[in-house]
């Protein structure tokens, strides 16, 4: 068991013809991913390294019955690339893309309120069931198969705590990568329910970043609801207020947002936060000894 | 991407929004002619990138014309030191005169993106002129605020009822129905990340009037804007941020003397942290991107050695998918180009990483690699030390 993805996740990619959309379908497709379709507007009909290409989702849909959608859309056209697969009934869509404005996403969000499916991203490396299945640019060789769920706001960052964990033997059930934008479809509370139910996850690591309070409304959840031990990173300590850390939602305003609230409040709710991005590994082995 | 007040106002008026008269003026004398054109009685005000320019003494009332070209003449030659710009502040190149208005009462107006509800979420208050954290803080009640639903958008009945709660009454009431209707235009066909008056005025003759305006658009909605590029007032960046922005790389100055290169923004963040846990003090915030290609790994190394605070650098970058080897190449390539002989610490991580630390010892520079990020940390941190030590 895992969460989001499985074995069984039939995969078609959108903007499978660009650059970055072949190459990393071709990555996937390496670790295991079962890759079915591709969308590209416009070239319907052709095969790109064996996989049907699609002018539409629906298409792609009644003829492979594909359920999961990887999104490289480029932003103009990223926020319709969504719809179109909600609309599609797909039950899951990773959306790479970089850079979709934020009137763009408002009106997806809402919309996606009233649809079954549930999106993962933007700007975001993706899903990883290790050993099973990867939808996403994460490098699959750091993972290892395991009992920790991973959720994360960051790309890279992401990385260097799995392979800390790799390194501490421990394995992850499932990682997620939930994006670093202002507007994301699915937040750390959503995921951590996810894992609170998968009987294949014994513990959480969640990195978080400064910028809003995603962090503090995952806390109160983790103190409320959490059956299971949770250690957590918060990048960001040292960072100065008013700038752009790179991720748009990376900004301290108006003395909110801050590194340091955001580990109080986790530590508050009995999160065993690491005090340094080094010793990632090492806090999860502690909040795991601790419960 | 932030613009300036005046230029906020020219598109507020664009789409019927009313603003006192005005203009821009580039020297002391355009600022003298623009004074007598108002009548010798006017506002000049500062055109700089950030809030408290009134404290500051950056926005005044004058009489003469001569007064305001003193005025002009003063400010022009210095940089505008606010609560919100640093300790460096801003320079002021461009003055806005207006007609002096006469004021009768004051609101606050904004509509920007709630995080919380991935909304726009509208606020008003009927406290103008202040900072609205400031009104948050201390008379909460005071604050109305309005979801917006991006399906159903902002209707007249939710604007009148906002007008009602500000207290205004009969066709200033209405004017204010358009007026908000108006600027929820303005955030979308715009779009802006916020839309600000602060104070929206009734003035004494009756008149709703944006006194001041701040605009702040979304930089990831550049592609379809092709006026912004255009109304980018690069006096208020700094230089390096400026350089790097035409690569795509994400790059903040900070002020201490080790410079970073890491790949994504969350491992930069991270990486400063770890630098600082060991004593260092980074030079700059800088993400070449997830995929650290090996242009922008080049281009990365230039502006960092345009800082002269400068003394070593720290390269992390988790290469993932991409191998260690070809990074590697790249940090080499980069290096020789700009001739760098600076201490430089590694930190690489992904596949063919022995490959990539040994083309690395070998390539002649003065780098060493480090096992992990703390050892790395601390690696720069000592190499830092042991050369103030030499001199």
């Amino acid at each position: 068991m895992s969460i989001l993805l499985n074995k069984q996740s039939k995969i078609l990619v959108q903007g499978i013809t660009g650059r970055s959309g072949l190459f990393h379908t071709q990555q996937c497709r390496e670790y295991g991913s079962n890759i079915v379709a591709g969308v590209t507007p416009g070239k319907g009909g052709i095969h790109i390294e064996g996989i049907p290409v699609f002018n539409t989702v629906e298409e792609a849909v009644r003829y492979t019955e594909a359920n999961v959608s990887m999104i490289f859309v480029p932003p103009p056209g990223a926020a319709d690339a969504i719809l179109e697969c909600a609309d599609c009934g797909l039950d899951l869509a990773v959306c790479i893309t970089e850079g979709i404005p934020v009137r763009d996403m408002v009106p997806v969000k809402r919309i996606l309120a009233a649809s079954k499916m549930r999106l993962i991203g933007p700007n975001c490396p993706g899903v990883i069931t290790p050993g099973e299945c990867k939808v996403g640019i994460m490098p699959g060789h750091i993972h290892l198969p395991g009992k920790i769920g991973v959720v994360s706001r960051s790309g890279t960052l992401t990385y260097e705590a799995v392979k800390q964990l790799t390194d501490a033997g421990l394995g992850q059930s499932t990682c997620v990568g939930i994006g670093g934008d202002p507007i994301i479809g699915t937040n750390f509370v959503d995921v951590l329910k996810m894992f609170n139910d998968d009987p294949a996850t014994e513990a959480v690591f969640m990195i978080g970043e400064i910028g809003g309070a995603a962090e503090e409304e995952a806390a109160f959840y983790i103190k409320e609801h959490m059956k299971k031990p949770v250690g957590a990173f918060i990048a960001g300590v040292t960072a100065p207020p008013g700038k752009r850390m790179g991720h748009a939602g990376a900004i301290i305003t108006g003395g909110k947002g801050k590194a340091a609230d955001k580990i109080r409040t986790l530590t508050e709710c009995g999160v065993t936060v690491a005090t340094s991005p080094t010793r990632m590994g090492e806090a999860m082995l502690e909040a795991m000894g601790k419960k | 991407m932030n613009i300036h007040e005046y230029q906020a106002k020219e598109i507020l008026s664009a789409y019927g929004i009313p603003v006192p008269r005005g203009r821009v003026a580039l020297t002391a004398d355009q600022v003298e002619r623009a004074a007598k054109e108002m009548g010798g009685r006017c506002v000049v005000k500062a055109q700089i990138h950030a809030g408290g320019r009134g404290k500051a003494g950056g926005v005044k009332l004058v009489f003469h014309p001569e007064e305001a070209q003193n005025l002009a003449k003063e400010l022009f030659g210095r940089s505008l030191v606010t609560p919100q710009t640093g300790p460096q502040g801003l320079r002021v190149r461009r003055i806005l005169v207006e007609e002096a208005v006469e004021i009768a009462r004051e609101f606050y107006l904004s509509m920007t993106l709630d995080r919380g509800s991935s909304r726009y979420i509208l606020i008003a208050s009927a406290e103008g002129g202040v900072e609205i954290e400031e009104v948050a803080a201390k008379t909460p009640e005071k604050i109305h605020t309005l979801s917006i639903d991006p399906l159903i958008g902002l209707r007249p009945y939710q604007a009148r009822k906002i007008a009602l709660a500000l207290g205004l009454t009969g066709s200033v009431c209405e004017d204010c129905v358009s007026l908000i209707l108006n600027l929820h235009k303005v955030l979308l066909e715009k779009d802006c990340s916020l839309v600000e008056i602060n104070p929206l005025v009734v003035t004494k003759a009756g008149w709703l009037m944006a006194m001041d305006a701040k605009i702040t658009f979304d930089d990831n909605a550049v592609f379809r804007h092709r006026e912004y590029p255009d109304m980018m007032d690069y006096s208020q960046l700094d230089p390096l941020e400026i350089n790097a922005s035409k690569y795509d790389l994400a790059y903040i100055k900070l002020d201490g003397n080790i410079g970073c290169m890491v790949n994504g923004a969350g491992l930069a963040m991270a990486t400063l942290d770890v630098l600082k846990e060991c004593g260092g003090e980074p030079a700059n915030f800088l993400d070449v991107g997830g995929g650290a290609t090996r242009e922008k790994v080049a281009e990365a190394f230039k502006i960092i050695l345009q800082d002269g605070d400068v003394k070593g650098i720290f390269v992390n970058i988790f290469g993932g998918i991409m191998r260690c080897d070809i990074i590697a190449h790249g940090i080499i390539e980069a290096a020789a180009e700009v001739k760098c002989t600076l201490p430089i610490v590694v930190r690489m991580d992904g596949s063919q990483v022995e490959e990539g630390k040994r083309l690395l010892s070998e390539s002649g520079l003065n780098v060493q690699c480090g096992d992990n990020l703390g050892d790395a940390a601390q690696r720069i941190v000592q190499m830092l030390k042991a050369s103030n030590g030499d001199n």
